[in-house]
């Protein structure tokens, strides 16, 4: 049976599955990788060809892409969960290899567990798209592999692409990287080319795991997933000891404490209990935890009787980077989306939410993401997954406010920002980014970055027509549509990655929102003095467009401080008429006035005026010209 | 009598060259023929509706006629082009449904008739004289009965006109809708303003004493000053008409103009120009002694549409033709839209049979009664429903007389529109208020926003 993702980890071992015996499995024969790459170059496509080509499942049973569980991460494109999968790989010298793919999700977002994901790795394999070449997630990727002392051969992908110049970017990653790529697999993972060269370079250059299996156990968690029969399942990589059944582990950083009840590798789309994991092993651990919480990616699991002398170095706990309102849009909906969340976060220790109220959108939660796009799969979930209909307010970032009297407040509410009489100075995020362009846009691109506030630390040449362009950024100006910015200015050639670096002082205004006089909360955000202007304009403009006309003119204005910086106005209604009635045909007609009723319920009161709910995303789209 | 189905050529052109939609449409459905319906369920629709009960009630008639010359570039009622073999049977078939539909209709009071389309004028006038046999000889169709035929004025003939009127039809409604050469080809209409003055003189000659001109107001680029070309042009005829339809033109999807306007090649006309233009209008009208009875429709006194304020008011009326709607005792039902089905079996398309609920015909009383100047009647409402409109909409009409779109009429307001005769005069109330609500001016203008309202 499959593993979902979600729900049912079933615990059937697929009765024609190859059965290895893992126990005494030579550490010699074991390669423990992963696959890193720029989006869109064929990192999933790849994965599932190496499980088809191992054999472990028959082409009729593969998914499109076996390790993108996730419908959602289907149609982005993108892995969100890492996962990892273990295949048996004859090589041609005749030994039999036990090959675990670790995958790694692919965005920014999740720079955090793609970090621990390779920690959990020996070698990686860099796949590079033969007509793309290097992009800025290839090198960030990498860079972030070396730094694991990983060993990384490339992969020269789409070499069956009209536009493919294998040699070109062999070159450019001898170049750039500094790779040996002169016998780089040149490979179409989409038609199945040279995916057996590719899996004898993992036997060869891929160094095979070390540890003691009989020393103190320390393994390390890259990922785990709730399961409501068999509570939290760990996947970790041991790197010394062996943990088996009843053995008592302690997670080092969470101090939680359980039995071990299960361990076991990982199949394509199945688990597959075994006796013991030991050094070198990857695989998964189900002790009866009951919250991810718990098990944060990148602790260290131990031997609670025998534990090892220090964690694994890297372990970070989890913080959201970007914050939110969610609120159902039917009031009465909010158990359910307390419900939800609750569910939600059993599987997603970088989710958090908390209780808020907003005087325009009721009751709700702030709720705390890693990014953007992870904000985005929670919201496609909730819908999707509950069937909630949400009412989201603009996305902002963690800001630090030092008061006057010392304290120092976290504010993820804009609504909560203090008086600014009390206010000595505020902090926000920044981070260093790197974008990946040719040079015809680079002009465009400066400029961009320039706008969004960015301070520009350098650039090099890759190649003669494309350049790197380091910045800083406030993540505050990158979080909403930066990315799609980038793409339109560069006619999509851009490629972007950054690392949050930490928080800098910062000259920070609340801009509030007031229709028809009165102050909308849900609407108020942080933004930089400079810009408070543009943005409060286009933000008027925007409600403009999304507040139907009422019978009276409706003023709505941007405010800061109290002083209003910007003003539109909604007309009053002038002429709402039917056509004229055909042949007596009511029904048609009784249709359409119903439909506009039905328009109304989708409504949010403030004051007298009836507000569209997707108005209150209005800010997200302030750069849509 | 039906023709095969292969003899018959149901040619759907429009003249713009564009993709047509209905025509798709209409062929598909043809084989969803009877959906929704077992056959004795069609059986009873097609007898009719509680036909012992309802002797000598009154009942109105509506006639559709689907063909056009050339369809108009805004039109997106059920019409196109037919060839002569095309009319000929479905008008045999409308003549089969007519008879049939006596058997349950036939000692129902009939009122009124009307024949409309499409361009029912562009069908060979011998079809209009039998239709109207065929009235008289199933139903009994009042002496005074108000018989309306829509005419096109480029597609009739003194003669025709003289043998409509003879056949028993006592009242036309022309299309004209605009009096500019610029904007009748842009409309795609087929006449000219000569034509229709031309027409105009003729249906005067031919006796027609009682007669509709349409109009448009807010067409693409239309200025303020052209629309009142219109207006006064018409005003100017010899014997100006009883009636003025007054329309805003709407896009409707899926016409041309629609299609046009959404890939920017049309100019909607500026709001505050629209609302200009129908202030106009009323002044106009009002100066020439028409007022205005229903969100479009003006009329000298007592020259009220009377088919059209039936269904206003909720009267009775069976549609026969494709497409047809109706309202018996209560049910809303309609004939389908596809005409190879209907020509095999004329009696055999009724579908969306619904009985309304109280609710929903207390919802269509206030939302239909509301078009109406003279507004809807809470005694009336009593007596149909037996509670007050007030109890179950109080908090709308309050809302509503507090936004300035709806009022209570002072008392003894229906006496000043002497010429209603589908209002509910009989009806005694209370002394005081009159208990009876009409939209304001301004009500009427936002219409939609209003009845909305009063949905439950």
């Amino acid at each position: 049976m499959p593993y979902n993702g979600q729900e049912d980890i079933g615990m059937d071992v697929t009765e024609n599955s190859k059965t290895v015996d893992i126990n005494g499995t030579d550490q010699s024969k074991i390669r423990n990788f992963c696959i890193i790459a720029h989006i869109d170059h064929g990192k999933s496509t790849l994965a599932d060809r190496i499980i088809e080509h191992t054999g472990l499942l028959t082409s009729r049973e593969m998914q499109a892409q076996v390790l993108d569980n996730m419908d959602l991460e289907r149609e982005r494109g993108i892995t969100i969960k890492a996962q990892a999968v273990r295949t048996v790989y004859r090589a041609q010298d005749g030994e039999e290899y036990i090959l675990n793919l670790i995958d790694t999700p692919g965005h920014v977002d999740f720079n955090y567990e793609v970090s621990r994901s390779l920690a959990a790795c020996d070698g990686a394999v860099l796949v590079v798209d033969a007509a793309q070449g290097i992009e800025a997630q290839t090198l960030a990727n990498v860079y972030l592999a070396l730094d694991h002392d990983l060993d990384v051969f490339p992969v020269i992908n789409k070499i069956d692409l009209p536009s493919a110049e294998p040699q070109r970017v062999i070159e450019e990653i001898e170049d750039v990287i500094g790779l040996e790529a002169q016998d780089a697999p040149l490979i179409s993972a989409k038609n199945g080319i040279g995916i057996e060269e590719v899996l004898e370079q993992i036997v060869r250059k891929i160094p095979a795991p070390k540890g003691d299996p009989a020393a103190p156990l320390q393994a390390l968690i890259f990922d785990s997933v709730y399961d409501s029969y068999k509570g939290v399942v760990v996947f970790c990589r041991i790197m010394e000891g062996t943990v088996r059944k009843g053995t008592v582990i302690r997670m080092m950083a969470t101090g939680a404490r359980e039995e071990v009840v299960e361990v076991g590798y990982f199949g394509a789309g199945c688990f597959f209990p075994c006796e013991e994991l030991s050094a070198g092993m990857v695989g998964y651990i189900m002790a009866s935890i009951k919250n991810v919480k718990d098990t944060q990616v990148g602790d260290t699991v131990t031997d609670d009787a025998r534990p090892c002398a220090q964690p694994l170095p890297g372990y970070k706990k989890v913080q959201s980077m970007v914050y939110c309102g969610m609120y159902p849009a039917d009031g009465a909906k909010y158990p359910d989306l307390r419900d939800a969340l609750e569910k939600l976060k059993l599987n997603d220790a970088s989710l958090n939410y908390e209780p808020e109220t907003s005087v325009a959108l009721g009751f709700g939660f702030r709720c705390g993401f890693l990014g953007l796009l992870h904000l985005e799969v929670i919201q496609e979930r909730l819908e999707r997954e509950y069937n909630l209909d949400l009412v989201t307010t603009a996305p902002g970032v963690v800001y630090k406010v030092y008061k006057t009297n010392g304290q120092v407040i976290e504010l993820t509410n804009p609504s909560n920002l203090p008086d600014p009489s009390e206010i000595e100075r505020m902090e926000e995020p920044v981070v260093s980014a790197e974008i990946m362009v040719t040079s015809e846009f680079i002009g465009s691109i400066m400029e961009l970055c320039q706008e969004r506030r960015g301070r520009y630390l350098g650039m090099e040449y890759i190649e003669a027509s494309r350049a790197l362009l380091r910045y800083e950024l406030p993540l505050n100006e990158i979080i909403y549509d930066f990315f799609d910015a980038l793409k339109s200015r560069s006619r999509g050639y851009a490629s972007f990655d950054y690392d949050i670096k930490g928080y800098e002082e910062s000259k920070l205004v609340k801009l509030d929102i007031l229709i028809n006089k009165e102050e909308v909360d849900a609407l108020s955000f942080i933004v930089h003095a400079d810009s408070a202007y543009e943005r409060g304009r286009r933000m008027c403009e925007k409600l403009k467009d999304e507040i139907p006309r009422h019978l009276f003119e409706i003023p709505i204005q941007a405010a800061v401080g109290g002083k209003v910086i910007a003003r539109e106005t909604v007309k009053a209604m002038r002429k709402d008429v039917l056509a004229k009635c055909y042949g007596g045909d009511i029904t048609r007609k009784k249709k359409l006035l119903e439909k506009q009723k039905e328009g109304k319920k989708r409504m949010r009161q403030i004051g007298n005026v009836e507000v569209p709910q997707k108005a209150f995303m209005s800010v997200l789209k302030l750069d849509d010209k | 009598m039906p023709l095969g189905a292969e003899t018959l050529l149901w040619v759907l052109v429009r003249c713009s060259g564009l993709p047509n939609r209905q025509k798709a449409e209409w062929r598909h459905k043809e084989q969803r023929k009877g959906k929704g319906a077992s056959e004795p369920q069609r059986e009873q629709w097609g007898r009719g509706m509680g036909a012992e009960t309802t002797e000598g009630k009154e009942l109105e008639l509506y006639f559709h006629i689907p063909f056009c010359v050339r369809k108009c570039l805004y039109c997106d009622f059920l019409s196109a082009y037919g060839d002569e073999d095309t009319k000929a049977a479905y008008m045999e078939a409308l003549l089969a449904e007519t008879a049939g539909s006596a058997v349950s209709y036939g000692r129902r009071r009939i009122t009124s008739v009307f024949i409309g389309g499409g361009t029912p004028s562009a069908v060979p006038v011998r079809y209009m004289e039998r239709l109207m046999e065929a009235v008289r000889k199933h139903y009994s169709l009042t002496e005074d009965a108000e018989v309306t035929m829509e005419v096109n004025p480029g597609t009739v003939s003194g003669e025709a006109l003289r043998r409509c009127r003879r056949a028993g039809i006592n009242r036309l409604s022309i299309g004209l809708q605009s009096a500019r050469a610029e904007e009748l080809a842009l409309l795609g209409r087929i006449h000219t303003w000569e034509q229709f003055r031309e027409c105009y003189r003729a249906a005067r000659e031919a006796g027609f004493t009682n007669l509709n001109v349409d109009i448009m107001s807010a067409l693409p680029g239309q200025t303020l000053s052209a629309y009142r070309e219109t207006l006064e042009k018409v005003l100017s005829l010899e014997t100006p008409p009883e009636h003025i339809s007054a329309y805003s033109l709407i896009l409707e999807e899926g016409t041309p103009f629609f299609e046009k306007y959404q890939a920017g090649e049309l100019e909607a006309v500026d709001e505050d120009e629209d609302r200009a233009m129908y202030q106009e209008t009323k002044r106009v009208l009002g100066q020439h002694g028409y007022h205005r009875y229903e969100i479009s429709n003006y009329a000298l006194r007592g020259r009220e549409c009377r088919h059209n304020c039936g269904y206003w008011r909720r009267k009775d009326y069976l549609g026969l033709g494709i497409g047809a709607a109706s309202l018996v005792e209560n049910v809303r039902f309609r004939n389908g839209r596809e005409l190879v089905p209907y020509l095999k079996d004329p009696l055999g398309q009724r579908e969306e049979l619904h009985a309304l609920t109280t609710q929903e015909q207390m919802e269509e009383f206030m939302f239909l009664g509301l078009r109406m100047t003279e507004g809807v009647d809470g005694a009336e409402f009593r007596r149909l429903f037996g509670c007050g409109l007030e109890e179950v909409f109080g908090p709308v009409v309050r809302k509503n007389i507090r936004d300035g779109l709806l009022r209570e009429l002072p008392e003894g307001a229906e006496g000043s529109e002497p010429g209603l005769q589908y209002g509910s005069q009989a009806a005694k109330r209370d002394s005081g208020s009159s208990g009876r609500f009409a939209l304001t001016d301004r009500g009427l203008d936002l219409s939609n926003y209003v009845m909305a309202q009063f949905l439950l």
